[in-house]
């Protein structure tokens, strides 16, 4: 082409670029809105001086950061272990809310249970309906190669709408003052908190889970598996490996994941089942798996940074500006870092004029 | 009861041109060999430059070309990640869906609430309204929706009929080929999807300026992602994105109607419809095309000239 540069392959990825893309993206993704900061006659370093001081400058900051975070960890390790195998499961935000409602049935129905039946009750009926959530667009892709893309995303529409009606309806607290609330849990129902925090004990399964998939991923024959898949199906075929059940493990475990997200949500933060219990966890969850090049113990880090976002976000609203600057930022960090992938495998050569030349022939 | 019938069917069209405007958008940019999941977002950047240009100067005309230009200009970045940077196509068209929604939420903040003074109004076509029952179906709509009548038939034949249309095809079934008989692969796909992009923005403007003329955050609510389903649906063809595009049309419409009758399913459960049906048209398509598509040769991947 025109530009005297060449793309040179790198025999293998640059370890000091893995490290370097990200970390360059984020800053490159805050200038980025930046410029829309300013466009709109706001002072971009003032409202991201505010979000990262609302967010790290106070004890109670630092406390819903975490907060935060603890969803969007078990999403996004729910994310990761389909996108190693290059099933996009961008349905996280259906099963979180599939898991939340499947585990709100249970105090609703038996309110008097012992908390020892109660949470763990919740945790399995928030882990399988969040799998099952999963299910069918893992059946289809498995059994007639449907887009799982659109087929996840579209049962995110469906879950929320399917939560709506229960909390509009048959699920309304008769003494909430007609808002959509179901009935607040009994004590028994509810996570177990850190001191006088909101930090629940969501971050103990997103921990106990980071050390699982860490272990699987690296030395079991599954997450041996799902990589080879991941990397080219028909190798996989070819050394006899069943792709069809492996599709079908992979988008089931990944569905859980996000479901236990939901359960953890909802008995640990709102106490309660009602509309807006994700403001899209599921989908910055998927930046997150990505930007942690899919890696659990990244996620982890990861996610407190965007809890930092997501906090931050929240509190400038008081200044005026809307919440969804947090959004923004965290779609352009994706933006760059997919971009900034270019720098871990290939190695930028600036080619002499000759060579420009002989090029173009 | 044809009554209740004639106005369903118009309704179908007018719900079906936003989808119907994203899908060929859509269709554009795949058949140029590039997979955008980005469609949603640039929907609601669409929508929001277009109705934000139309209160600030009073004139939807200059807000439909402000959603064509911020489509194009949005849709750029995705542009130069996948073909230029030959970036994962999937992870960079969501990218560009969380980023046009927070944009558009960010942008549009202080403009919900607020009417647009002179929306696309209904013109009904002279003589051709006339005409018993298709008249009122067809022809009594905004003009953005005969302009779409023009599309479909004219992207048609540019696609099947003219040179450039059999490069177009080319570039995205076989780029190296095409390279070889002299086409710029590379300019013309970055040609092509931001052209797709600018009719994705199109789709979004018509919502906010013609079919529900006001801005709410995500209102386009998952249509971007349907246009996505249905170009597969479509098999990448115009003429059955149409068919496609006026059925979830017709399923919108129906639930709204039925709303009306006091018919008692929960609203709830009609608003699911559009998406169960997303589901159900993707299974059959498959299952008819026996799982393998016939989608573009080389959609989805990169091209890279020294790999020729």
């Amino acid at each position: 082409m025109f530009v005297p540069v060449r793309l040179e392959k790198r025999l293998v990825p640059s370890p000091v670029m893995r490290i370097m893309v990200p970390l360059v993206s984020v800053i490159m993704a805050l200038v980025f809105c930046g410029i829309f900061l300013a466009i709109t006659g706001r002072d971009p370093l003032e409202v991201y001086a505010a979000m990262f001081a609302g967010a790290l400058g106070s004890a109670y900051g630092l406390s819903e950061t975490v907060v935060k975070a603890i969803p969007l960890m078990l999403c996004a390790l729910g994310i990761s272990v389909a996108f190693r195998m290059q099933l996009w499961n961008i349905g996280a935000e259906g099963q979180f809310y599939i898991g939340a409602f499947a585990a709100t049935w249970l105090p609703l129905t038996f309110p008097n249970l012992p908390g020892y039946v109660m949470i763990p009750g919740m945790i399995l009926l928030g882990l399988a309906a969040g799998a099952m959530w999963a299910f069918i667009p893992a059946y289809l892709r498995a059994k007639s190669n449907v887009n799982e893309i659109i087929t996840t995303l579209m049962f995110n529409y469906v879950g929320i709408l399917l939560v709506d009606y229960f909390v509009y309806g048959p699920w309304r607290d008769p003494k909430g003052l007609n808002f959509p609330l179901t009935a607040r849990f009994a004590d028994a129902a509810i996570l177990p908190t850190f001191g006088a925090s909101r930090i629940h004990i969501g971050i103990v399964f997103a921990l106990v889970l980071v050390f699982i998939l860490l272990v699987a991923f690296k030395y079991s024959r599954w997450g041996y598996e799902i990589r080879v898949i991941g990397q080219s199906e028909r190798a996989a075929a070819y050394a006899g490996m069943n792709i069809q059940r492996s599709i079908f493990y992979v988008m089931l475990i990944s569905g859980a994941i996000s479901g236990l997200a939901g359960m953890a949500e909802v008995s640990g933060i709102a106490g309660r089942l009602q509309p807006g219990l994700s403001p899209g966890y599921g989908y910055t969850a998927i930046i997150i798996a990505w930007l942690s090049k899919l890696n659990p113990l990244a996620i982890v880090l990861v996610s407190l940074l965007f809890g930092v976002l997501q906090v931050g976000g929240y509190l400038v609203q008081t200044f005026g500006v809307p919440a969804t600057v947090a959004s923004m930022v965290q779609g352009a960090i994706l933006f760059f870092v997919v971009g900034g992938e270019i720098f871990i495998n290939y190695s930028i050569k600036i080619a002499s004029r000759k060579e420009a030349l002989t090029e173009n022939d | 009861m044809t009554d209740q019938i004639v106005s369903i069917l118009a309704a179908t069209v007018t719900a079906g041109t936003p989808i119907l405007y994203a899908a060929l958008g859509e269709l554009i940019i795949e058949r140029a060999g590039i997979i955008n999941l980005g469609v949603e977002g640039i929907m609601l950047i669409g929508a929001v430059t277009g109705f934000i240009v139309s209160v600030v100067f009073d004139n939807s005309w200059l807000g439909l070309l402000a959603a064509m230009v911020a489509g194009g200009l949005i849709t750029s970045i995705h542009a130069f990640l996948t073909i230029t940077l030959r970036a994962n196509q999937v992870v960079s068209g969501l990218a560009l869906t969380l980023f046009g929604t927070g944009l558009s939420g960010y942008l549009g903040k202080a403009y919900i609430g607020i009417p647009v003074t002179h929306p696309f109004a209904v013109q009904p076509l002279p003589l051709l309204k006339d005409i018993p029952v298709l008249g009122k179906v067809l022809f009594n709509h905004d003009i953005l929706v005969y302009i779409s009548f023009l599309l479909v038939p004219l992207l048609w034949m540019f696609m099947y009929r003219t040179r450039p249309g059999l490069l177009l095809r080319a570039i995205g079934e076989n780029p190296a080929a095409a390279d070889a008989i002299g086409a710029k692969v590379f300019v013309l796909r970055y040609v092509y999807v931001i052209m797709g992009g600018m009719l994705c923005g199109v789709g979004g403007a018509y919502l906010s300026l013609a079919y529900a003329p006001s801005w709410l955050e995500n209102m386009t609510a998952g249509r971007g992602w349907i246009a996505v389903a249905l170009v597969i649906f479509a098999l990448w063809n115009p003429l059955r994105a149409m068919v496609g595009a006026y059925l979830f049309g017709g399923i919108d419409a129906l639930g709204f109607h039925l709303q009306v009758l006091g018919v008692t399913i929960s609203p709830f459960f009609l608003n699911m419809m559009p998406y169960l049906f997303t589901i159900i048209v993707l299974v059959m398509v498959m299952q008819r095309q026996g799982g393998r598509l016939t989608a573009p040769g080389a959609l989805g991947i990169p091209y890279d000239r020294e790999d020729r």
